[in-house]
């Protein structure tokens, strides 16, 4: 899955490239279009740079990506099927755009229906559905709101964009060091073109005192969607992250590449909660976004990163949220829900690389699959050489619905220290005919009592999110597995 | 309150119940004795609207009104409540949950405002005093680990919250201790009323000595053999079903 690495003189080469042919493509600057055309190359990478108003280093480090990237070939080895991207035939960059939609009515009703039943208000359902702010990331209204309480603190929270001008000393210094340009297919692609994302810092000492949330969405069809997320806690600081993606769109397969790197210095706590809704595909099958996503934490001493996901969206999930525990006593955590219905495909889990003394890390992973699809936790527990006294706690769950879904289990384990502790149960389950009847019989209809057993078997990691997350999740999960049973 | 007329019922292409004619009136409690494989439980499912049984001929009536196409959460709506012979284990939904839900489910359908959370809590204590429970239970997974006794316990509790018109208690005396089943039978003793309706089935007399039935039926393959006051219940007790099997062939 590691792409090989540019060899010093081609990087250079790379470079002669781009400082002798500026002048060159400079007509692409005069395009006032929103979308570039569809397609990639070096000149589309320099055009999305100088959209952007980049400076050099910026555009020279998504040029590198690029060139490391062609070396690449798309990896294979997830449990999952699908249609190649064609990644000639994606608008790489495509600014927020106002959609011809005058008002609500206009909007699909059954996208409406299901923002109903998430208790999205009318305002937000505006802005969901393009109607009045079409933004590809919308930090904006968390930013602006309480900015002022945040920057008293110390505390940047922007869009990459902004902070790649305003803060260009702390991009710089981190961004690529958790998730090397050369980790991956995907993150390579991302490091080449992402277009926008959050970038968050705590200063040292500091707990940020209310959670900072982000909410992604997919662009018009025929464009994909990278974006990049970069949060550092530096030494003793807090942070809850969240991360939301509950703007369905009904659309063809769309190309989402996400990479997000966390880096938790001494003494620091990183809790980053997702809520993933990407469109699923219909029931047939059609449609979807393909959610290819490169996740990754990096614990110094005492640091400690607790990833939480709920995912249900997606035609094809493609992602392992994982931590580095690079410091002695770092604490790395795992807390997943994936449900997959219809036709849907997740590959899912985790990576916990002990590198330190006395690190400690926890997994538990649910997985629920309905209608035809296939849902797999895949995870990785690497303990080094140096890692005396790891400990590991890993729970698998699959519950099955119906007889025509999957569910697999890819547990890898690597000790290389003696003293390591590891644990590792799994247990497979079926919803039964008599607890949807014991509930029916209690007045609850056949969703309500699917939606309750399955938040049953969800509590320990529905716990982990912050309430009013907890809240939507819960609700997601009942309407993605509609019309799974009966 | 219920009424059954020649109700024939089946699972698998097997025809379980033979003609079953029942009349339950407001207030009363009808106790259902059979020996095993009679036809008991069936009865109770077939009632609460379980869809592995098929009904062949005949009808179940509820306040007048056929409830054969009914989904069993619109029975439950309607006031009928079954107490599980074997309560199934729900993890990671607490009792207190599960609770909450089903009284605002059925509220819900009746077109009334949900409970609110003071109201509930003091209503759940309540019961629970009746029924000598700890307050711990509230905040267990539903059924999960727990002991014959409690379960049956679990099933009364619920009954009592959701206080329905009609109730079945599916042998809730199998698995109990005799203390155990004093205490739920003042539970049931509770909620009697002249407008609460009860089917005890039971394969044993005990439990009628605790809630004291005003009619007895006799279940025997699939139809109803014998019926008459709780003094039948004690004849039962003394000769066994023997006597009604010899009667029957």
């Amino acid at each position: 899955m590691r792409g090989k690495l540019c060899p010093v003189s081609e990087q250079d080469q790379i470079l002669n490239e781009v400082t002798s042919s500026e002048y060159k493509y400079g007509f692409y600057t005069d395009v006032e279009s929103d979308k570039v055309p569809p397609g990639l190359n070096e000149d589309v990478i320099r055009m999305i740079s100088a959209k952007k108003n980049e400076p050099e280093w910026m555009t020279e480090w998504r040029l590198d990506a690029y060139k490391i990237w062609q070396g690449m070939i798309e990896p294979e080895w997830a449990n999952v099927h699908y249609k190649k991207p064609d990644f000639q035939a994606i608008s790489y960059y495509s600014a927020p755009k106002k959609k011809q939609i005058n008002g609500l009515d206009e909007v699909d009703p059954e996208l409406l229906k299901t923002f109903e039943k998430l208790g999205i208000s009318l305002d937000e359902q505006k802005r969901l559905t393009g109607v009045a702010m079409d933004v590809v990331v919308d930090s904006v209204s968390v930013a602006t709101t309480f900015k002022k309480t945040l920057a008293e603190k110390g505390i940047i929270f922007c869009s990459m964009s902004e902070a790649i001008q305003d803060h260009p000393e702390l991009i710089k210094k981190y961004l690529g060091t958790v998730v090397p340009k050369t980790d991956n297919f995907y993150a390579a692609l991302n490091s080449a073109v992402f277009t926008d994302g959050s970038f968050c810092y705590i200063p040292k000492g500091v707990r940020c005192p209310m959670e900072l949330s982000t909410y992604f969405r997919i662009n018009e069809s025929g464009t994909g969607q990278f974006e990049r997320t970069l949060v550092v806690a530096d030494e003793s600081s807090y942070v809850s992250y969240l991360e939301g993606c509950t703007a369905p769109q009904r659309d063809e397969n769309q190309l989402h590449a996400a990479v997000v790197e966390l880096v938790a210095m001494d003494d620091a706590e990183i809790k980053y909660s997702t809520v993933q809704n990407w469109f699923p595909g219909d029931a047939q099958g059609k449609g979807g976004v393909f959610n290819f996503v490169t996740k990754r934490g990096i614990c110094e001493q005492r640091a400690k990163i607790s990833w939480t996901q709920v995912e249900t969206g997606s035609a094809v999930t493609w992602k392992y949220p994982s931590c580095i525990l690079k410091g002695d006593y770092s604490i790395g955590e795992f807390y997943s829900v994936a449900v997959t219905n219809n036709y849907q495909q997740a590959d899912t889990g985790t990576k916990m690389i002990h590198l330190g003394k006395n690190t400690k890390s926890t997994i538990v992973s649910k997985g629920i699959s309905a209608g035809h699809s296939h849902n797999s936790y895949r995870g990785l527990v690497r303990m080094g050489p140096r890692a005396v006294n790891a400990r590991n706690f890993s729970q698998c769950d699959s519950l099955l619905m119906g007889d025509r879904c999957g569910a697999h289990t890819f547990p890898y384990i690597e000790v290389k220290h003696p003293s390591a502790r590891m644990e590792h149960e799994a247990t497979t389950s079926k919803i039964g005919e008599d607890q949807i009847f014991y509930c029916q019989q209690r007045g609850l209809g056949m969703e309500a009592a699917i939606a309750l057993i399955v938040n049953g078997y969800c509590k320990d990691v529905l716990n982990q999110l912050p309430m009013e997350f907890a809240v939507e999740a819960q609700k997601l999960l009942a309407i993605s597995l509609e019309g799974s049973v009966g | 309150m219920l009424e059954i007329v020649n109700l024939h019922a089946s699972v698998d292409g097997q025809s379980i119940l033979k003609g079953i004619n029942l009349r339950l009136g407001a207030g009363e409690v009808h106790a259902i004795m059979g020996p095993n494989g009679s036809g008991k439980s069936t009865l109770s499912n077939v009632i609460a609207g379980r869809e592995d049984y098929e009904i062949t001929e005949g009808d179940i009536r509820f306040n007048g009104e056929s409830i054969l196409e009914l989904a069993p959460e619109e029975r439950a709506h309607l006031g009928l409540f079954l107490s599980f012979q074997y309560p199934v284990e729900i993890p990671g939904v607490t009792v207190s949950n599960f609770i909450k839900t089903a009284i605002n489910e059925i509220k819900k359908a009746r077109g009334e405002e949900p409970m609110d959370a003071s109201s509930m809590l003091k209503k759940m204590r309540e019961k629970m005093d009746i029924l000598e429970m700890d307050k711990g239970f509230l905040s267990r997974s539903l059924n999960e680990g727990f002991s014959g006794g409690e379960k049956k316990r679990n099933e009364i509790f619920q009954m009592a919250m959701l206080e329905p018109t009609l109730a079945i208690l599916d042998e809730t005396d199998s698995g109990l201790d005799i203390d155990a089943l004093r205490i739920v039978a003042n539970g049931v003793n509770a909620l009697r009323s002249p407008k609460n309706t009860f089917m005890v089935i039971t394969h044993y007399q005990r439990l009628l000595d605790y809630i004291v039935p005003d009619y007895v039926h006799v279940l025997f393959k699939g139809k109803i053999v014998k019926s008459g006051d709780k003094s039948l219940a004690h004849d039962l007790e003394e000769r066994g079903y023997d006597w009604i099997k010899k009667e029957q062939e």
